[in-house]
């Protein structure tokens, strides 16, 4: 092969289709609220964490939908369990019993691997 | 797929291509990439089908590269293009044909600017006035090279020695088409077909006996992007685009692609030799690439020219395998003669793309 | 003998109105230009938010059209003031002398092909928002095999100034909402998504439908608007979508995309407007004299509207015009004879 001082550039594409959600099945199982979200961003703009760091739970719920659990999973490390967003929550998502049961999942996907 | 619907929208944009009486201007690269696709173009509108054609030598650059890489101001490239108007109408001639699809593009904004902006036109003038001492009336009729040849397509198929059938099987050969982005992306209305399934090519391939591949991809930019190629940093970036172009239509196994813009054919044909340089992929049979085309090119081989002569060894991608789908003959030691039988240097072979 | 009022457009909102006038005293003579009346809602399957038949509507209101005189197949060929009176000429060769017009002329469903990038008839998986309903109502048997994954296109034609309608269709999205529902339940094991720009579920129950949508059905909603759909060899669709939440391009590959073509004036209603000397909207929808007060009043003397000529509007806010159009019209008329 030769080095040309150039290659292809991976393509940021999400494949919605070929994402397989096992663990996002799951996680419905566990705390069927993970599908009720609308994205406003409450938990995100009153995060104690996420002024200091990347977290942002809004964000966590989408990627794990996506398929790109990888990118955000460590960001939840941040969380105080502050129970802030909780608070905020409009549609009444029990956030903190959500992060627990990302971590449980997640996690248990990570150990079978 | 329903090819009715296609015809809908097909009957939808159709451009008014005068005939005969055309100012014709050539590309900056094509010579180079290309050399015998101007050529062949003017031996079919003036030998073949006996059409009065006229250029100049004064003709420069349409600075559309240096325009379009933010190297030259607006205002600059106008006035080139208005010295281009000048050169036609001291011809004599209104019908306006460019060889360049990124002169098409600019010719066609900026003449659209003017329209809209009349004041824009008149500061022009003058600039061109003081610079060259010429006046200019912008062209009744602009079009692409390539859609005077469609325009002729069926006379065309009417001299053709061979068809895109392949020769063996007697089935039409499998054509993906590639527009350039500036044929009618940005103006759908002055491209035949349209922006989304243009014609222009479509209707060249159906009229010579092809089959046209509509594969997902087909309307991404071949990835030549000016800043995007001329740039190294950014050339990966290029790359990849082609490759994403090539892993949408491998499934549907093209014989071949014709293409009617100067970059694009240059960088689907080069860019296959570095792909399979860098990961040993090739996209055609038993490790060739995909032979890539202009519509000149094209036109000439059913038209019975030697594959030679049309400078089809200046392809990186082997066009042989094509030619023997076709049925059309050619001589492979005269493949690396130059004129009057010179022998040029053979060049060397890649490693992951075969080249005959 | 009653006085004569001609309402022009059967449907829900001609024919409610009729009803009212009916009921008031007046003869309503009800113009309709397709062979049956009931407009739009005669092809609907179900109705948001509850999915109830649409049929359970309309086949009453149209099973109670005794004293209106209505005529389908019929146009208007003319109209023209005479001293304090319209003069409709019809295509049927009658003609009436009235002293108010109800416009009841509705909409057109955006013509989804005018969106070449969706591929609508050129793609066979790529179907409308009206495909769907027919086929729900028909209740023939999908024409694809296969279905795994399904995609809904909001705003087709809406909110897109290049299609010629800035405007939003309104209904659209909690209409996207109830089919993905009821596709979930012919498909179950299939994936749905729902490409939006915003969900406006502004109506009672809608957000509740969004709710269950999101909680039962387990539809998923990407906010971005489709950019471009294309076929693969073996007629399955790509579908390109920026996912604007997590900023990312994306692509998904679905056996079936249902557009939803929202709401253009109908193709009668300039004409009309010259006929009887209104004006339209930039939108090309009739203009009332005020969108607040008096949207069933238009600048002339006896000419009224209600339903979507005016606009986008869902069922019962149409029903609702018809009536309080029924009462303008009879408010009018009895002031003129006072």
């Amino acid at each position: 092969m030769i080095d040309f001082g150039y290659g292809l550039t991976p393509s940021s594409t999400l494949k919605i289709e070929d994402v397989r959600l096992p663990a996002f099945g799951e996680l419905l199982r566990r705390e069927p609220d993970a599908a009720k979200c609308i994205a406003c961003g409450s938990c995100a703009a009153s995060c104690s964490a996420g002024v200091f760091t990347e977290m942002n739970l809004r964000r966590v719920i989408l990627s794990l939908q996506r398929g790109r659990e990888k990118e955000t999973l460590p960001l939840l490390r941040h969380c105080m369990l502050c129970g802030k967003c909780q608070l905020v929550c409009p549609r009444g998502v029990n956030t903190r019993h959500l992060i627990l049961s990302i971590g449980k999942v997640y996690q248990l996907e990570e150990d079978k691997r | 797929m329903i090819y009715q619907g296609k015809q809908k929208i097909w009957s939808e944009y159709q451009k008014e291509i005068p005939t005969d009486h055309w100012f014709y201007v050539r590309s900056c690269i094509r010579q180079t990439f290309f050399p015998a696709s101007e050529k062949m173009f003017l031996e079919i509108l003036r030998n073949r089908l006996g059409k009065d054609v006229y250029e100049t030598p004064s003709h420069t650059t349409c600075g559309g590269i240096a325009y379009h890489s933010e190297a030259i101001p607006q205002e600059t490239v106008m006035t080139i293009i208005a010295r281009q108007f000048a050169l036609m109408t001291e011809a004599g001639y209104e019908n306006y044909v460019c060889s360049c699809i990124t002169s098409f593009g600019l010719y066609t904004e900026v003449m659209e600017d003017w329209r809209e902006f009349p004041e824009l036109e008149a500061k022009i003038r003058e600039n061109l006035w003081k610079a060259t001492k010429r006046e200019f009336k912008t062209p009744k009729y602009l079009a692409h090279a390539s859609d005077l040849v469609y325009k002729f397509r069926n006379e065309i198929a009417e001299q053709a020695k061979f068809r895109l059938v392949n020769r063996e099987t007697g089935r039409p050969l499998r054509v993906v088409e590639h527009i350039g982005c500036h044929y009618a992306k940005m103006f759908p209305s002055k491209g035949v077909g349209g922006a989304e399934y243009p014609y222009v090519l479509a209707g060249m391939v159906e009229s010579w006996g092809g089959e046209v591949v509509d594969y997902p991809e087909r309307r991404h930019c071949c990835g030549f992007g000016f800043r995007q190629y001329l740039v190294k940093a950014n050339r990966g970036y290029s790359l990849s685009n082609t490759h994403k172009k090539f892993e949408s239509m491998e499934p549907f196994k093209p014989d071949m692609i014709i293409t009617n813009c100067p970059g694009c054919p240059y960088f689907l044909d080069r860019w296959q030799y570095v792909i399979a340089e860098q990961t040993g992929k090739t996209y055609g049979e038993n490790g060739y690439g995909i032979p890539v085309f202009t519509y000149e090119e094209v036109a000439g081989l059913v038209l019975g020219y030697d594959p030679w002569d049309l400078g089809l060894q200046t392809h990186q991608v082997a066009v042989e395998p094509l030619l023997d789908k076709m049925g059309v003959p050619y001589k492979p030691e005269d493949k690396y003669k130059g004129l009057n039988g010179k022998r040029l240097q053979r060049p060397e072979f890649p490693m992951n793309i075969k080249c005959c | 003998m009653s006085q004569n009022v001609v309402v022009i457009g059967g449907g829900p909102a001609g024919i409610e109105a009729s009803r009212k006038l009916r009921d008031l005293g007046y003869t309503p003579i009800l113009i309709e230009k397709e062979p049956v009346l009931g407009g739009h809602l005669a092809r609907w399957d179900r109705l948001f938010p509850d999915g109830v038949d649409a049929s359970t509507f309309l086949d009453p209101m149209i099973a109670d059209l005794d004293g209106i005189k209505y005529f389908t197949d019929t146009e208007v060929a003319s109209i023209n003031r005479l001293k304090d009176t319209w003069v409709v000429k019809l295509s049927n060769g009658l003609s009436a002398q009235v002293r108010a017009i109800l416009l009841t002329t509705g909409f057109d469903l955006f013509k989804a092909e005018k969106k070449e990038e969706y591929g609508y008839g050129i793609y066979e998986r790529v179907i409308t928002n009206a495909d769907l309903e027919a086929w729900f109502k028909s209740g023939a048997a999908p024409q694809f095999d296969d279905v795994k994954v399904i995609g809904f296109v909001h705003c087709v034609g809406s909110r897109d100034e290049k299609a010629g309608n800035r405007q939003c269709s309104k209904v659209c999205c909690v209409t996207a909402v109830k089919q993905a529902c009821e596709i979930k339940e012919k498909f179950p094991d299939a994936t749905v998504y729902c490409f939006y720009m915003d969900l406006r579920m502004f109506g009672r129950k809608y957000e509740d439908l969004y709710l269950k949508a999101q909680k039962e059905y387990g539809i998923r909603f990407v906010r971005g608007r489709v950019s471009e759909v294309s076929e693969d060899l073996d007629g399955h669709l790509f579908v390109k979508a920026e996912d604007t939440l997590f900023g990312k391009p994306m692509k998904l590959k679905a056996d079936l995309l249902v557009l939803m073509s929202g709401m253009t004036p109908a193709a009668s209603t300039q004409q009309l407007a010259r006929m009887v000397n209104i004006q339209t909207g930039d939108d090309g929808f009739f203009l009332p004299k005020s969108l607040i007060v008096s949207p069933f009043t238009s600048s002339r003397e006896g000419i009224f509207f209600a339903g979507a000529a005016t606009g986008p509007k869902t069922l019962p806010e149409t029903l609702s015009e018809a009536s309080a159009a029924a009462l303008a019209i009879d408010h009018y008329l009895k002031t003129l004879q006072r």
